[in-house]
């Protein structure tokens, strides 16, 4: 194309101020289309999360309890996870108070998980003898398993008192849940809200002041 | 108005080619692609590796003809995608065979991608005018995880549950926004089956999308700027009087037959390994995947497959300890910025930014700078180009300490892979510690250590004996 006649398929040059104009409105356009073209987004993305019968399931779970004989576990699914109902011996309940000094956090003062106020103590639970918690670490989500023999054990050291071990990562935990200090695990296990319906059966994810 | 092209070609090619550029493509991709004659053994891997990925696909597409992603139980009690993964292993005719090529595929794939990386690396192919070529190849190695992660949870069996349960949980680790943020990932509150359908769409498109128009860019980007070769020796400055380089033969059939026999070679052992030892001692599939997941119970270890152990060990030593070493690296990074000739306002600015950032190292939980360690272990690769200061391009002409240090980072990247196999124990974690920062001040260092040493002249042509 080195003619230099005017080509005369396109219509008459416009003026450089009308040229300025029209490449403002393109301008607007463009920005405005963008705008548009990026809110489609937001029903695509937001169908991502969880549907309404996700949210709604996670029923509470009724367990009896009578069954589990002293140092025993007993594994119920809740919301899809695991939740652990240990009837603690004397034994296990005495050693919380001797590996205190070792937790991260022996209060349940952080409020990643916050613990329900009936469970802020040292045994972190309603009645001391029975255990209730989500049996998932608080590092990645893997299941810890029941470390309940005392003494030397791999992974977890000469004076091991008993709890749970996540063979993920080697987050240890006591008798109540609470993590060791240096772990990975930063926090201690979740307590759910629970309550009792008799001496022999609980239920997990409801207490007095509603459900969780 | 269309302008005349120049179609030299008659009959059904003429047609064509007056409305398709076949011809022209054959050409400048092909028959007249003009690829250095000197290339060695490492140069298999790129034709290898679009081979396993129209493996992959192939195999992919005949398995989504049977699979499921379907979590809840059936009538027996088992996971319906489980299920469906044992059906086409007993009762599709050759389904054994499709699924050990699709998952020997998926390690092969990362095999032949390390080994092509690890080309690039030590004969400088990602130096000027190669970048565009380093960075689509660095997306594509990230593509390529994301699809392997993907699709490693659809079997349904506990390695691939608590796999995708550990995973998805780091990004709850991301600050404020991170317990929503895993929560809209899995679409649940825990994995589930809104999970499995989407990494099942991830998997079978989504990201095969995005692979296959990276691998486009990837060719294109080559094709428009030519191969590099062992001696990292640009061939385009000898021509011929036709403008041909004097070192290159055409791509094809030159290289088509050559990538033929690495095709053969690379064959006889994928064939190996998916008739005679497809789970590869549990390297390749995992021996606990062959257990249905159970949301109760994690198995008592458990590990990513291979290819992703590396950047798994890096992740487990990221712990408190790691943090001080990044607050430290942090502050020799703003004494150096002390040092540096830079206008004092920038000079100010960097070393205002790196003390910031190394408060945050300490005010993030370690669990959050582990992701970031794991994460940014992949995303310092895109940065080779702007790293590596070194006057010539190939390892052959740079000093012999040079050759030793990228051993040692080859050894490290090893061993970091082995100890990510492992459960954690107190000597692993301390090597993982030393061997993560090691491979981060390779690169980081680079800009100094790589101008350092006596280099090799570089020869005019390319070495080539003819055989």
């Amino acid at each position: 194309m080195s003619q230099t006649s005017q080509d005369l398929s396109f219509p008459v040059q416009p003026s450089s101020s009308a040229t300025s104009e029209r490449r403002t409105w393109l301008i607007a356009c463009g920005a405005v289309g963008g705008v548009a073209a990026a809110a489609t987004a937001v029903p695509l993305l937001t169908s991502m999360a969880p549907a309404e019968k996700a949210r709604s399931a996670g029923a509470p779970v009724e367990v009896d309890i009578g069954d589990i004989p002293p140092g025993g576990l007993k594994t119920v699914e809740w919301r899809g996870k695991p939740v652990w109902i240990v009837r603690r011996t004397p034994e296990m309940l005495a050693s919380l108070e001797k590996i205190e000094t070792q937790l991260a956090d022996p209060k349940s003062d952080r409020t990643a998980f916050p613990t329900p106020t009936y469970a802020k103590n040292r045994h972190r639970s309603i009645k001391p003898e029975f255990l209730v918690t989500v049996g998932i670490c608080t590092h990645l989500g893997c299941s810890p398993v029941s470390k309940f023999d005392t003494g030397n054990q791999p992974g977890l050291g000469a004076d091991w008192q008993g709890g749970y071990f996540c063979p993920c990562h080697g987050s240890n935990f006591d008798h109540a849940g609470r993590v060791f200090a240096n772990k990975p695990a930063p926090d201690n296990l979740e307590i759910p809200r629970y309550m009792y319906l008799s001496d022999a059966r609980i239920v997990v994810g409801k207490d007095e002041k509603g459900e969780a | 108005m269309a302008s005349e092209n120049n179609v030299t070609t008659t009959g059904l090619l003429g047609w064509i080619d007056t409305r398709f550029p076949l011809t022209k493509l054959y050409k400048e991709h092909l028959s007249e692609y003009y690829a250095p004659k000197n290339f060695n053994f490492f140069y298999f891997f790129g034709s290898l590796a679009m081979v396993v990925l129209a493996l992959q696909i192939i195999t992919g597409i005949f398995l989504t003809m049977h699979y499921k992603p379907d979590a809840s139980l059936n009538a027996a009690g088992v996971p319906v995608a489980f299920a469906s993964v044992e059906y086409i292993m007993r009762e599709v005719p050759f389904g054994w065979l499709i699924r050990y090529m699709h998952s020997t595929g998926a390690s092969a794939f990362f095999v032949v991608v390390y080994l092509h990386m690890w080309r690039g690396l030590i004969y400088g192919s990602y130096r000027s005018p190669r970048e565009l070529i380093w960075i689509f190849g660095c997306a594509i190695f990230l593509c390529l995880m994301a699809e392997a992660f993907f699709g490693y949870l659809l079997p349904w069996g506990q390695m691939s549950y608590w796999g995708a349960q550990v995973i998805v949980n780091l990004f709850s680790a991301v600050p404020l926004i991170g317990p929503d943020l895993s929560v809209w990932i899995r679409g649940d509150f825990v994995v589930g089956d809104a999970t499995l359908n989407r990494f099942f769409a991830f998997h079978v498109i989504a990201i095969p999308l995005v692979l296959v128009g990276l691998v486009a860019a990837h060719i294109i980007a080559l094709h428009e700027v030519g191969s590099n070769n062992p001696d990292g020796v640009e061939i385009k400055k000898n021509k011929n009087a036709d403008g041909i380089p004097l070192d290159g033969i055409p791509f094809h059939p030159y290289y088509s037959v050559h990538d033929i026999l690495g095709i053969a070679g690379f064959l006889i052992l994928f064939c190996a390994v998916v008739f005679f030892a497809p789970e590869l001692g549990g390297y390749f599939l995992e021996f606990n995947n062959f257990i249905p997941a159970d949301p109760l119970v994690t198995p008592p270890h458990i590990a990513p497959v291979w290819y992703f152990t590396p950047f798994y060990s890096m992740l487990r030593a990221v712990t408190d300890l790691f943090t001080w070493v990044m607050v430290a690296s942090a502050g020799l990074g703003a004494l150096a910025v002390l040092r540096a000739r830079w206008p004092m306002i920038i000079k100010g600015g960097a070393i205002a930014a790196l003390l910031v950032l190394a408060i945050t190292f300490r005010v993030f939980d370690a669990k959050f700078w582990g992701v970031v360690i794991m994460g940014g272990a992949v995303v310092i690769l895109f940065f080779l180009p702007w790293l590596d200061h070194s006057p010539v391009k190939s390892i052959r002409y740079r000093p012999n300490w040079h050759k030793a240090l990228y051993m040692v980072f080859l050894v490290n990247f090893f061993i970091l892979g082995y100890l990510g196999v492992l459960p954690p124990f107190p000597f692993g974690q301390a090597y993982s510690l030393v061997g993560t920062v090691f491979y981060f001040a390779f690169f980081a260092l680079m800009p100094i250590w790589s101008r350092i040493g006596d280099f090799k002249p570089v020869p005019e042509r390319v070495t080539f004996k003819p055989h």
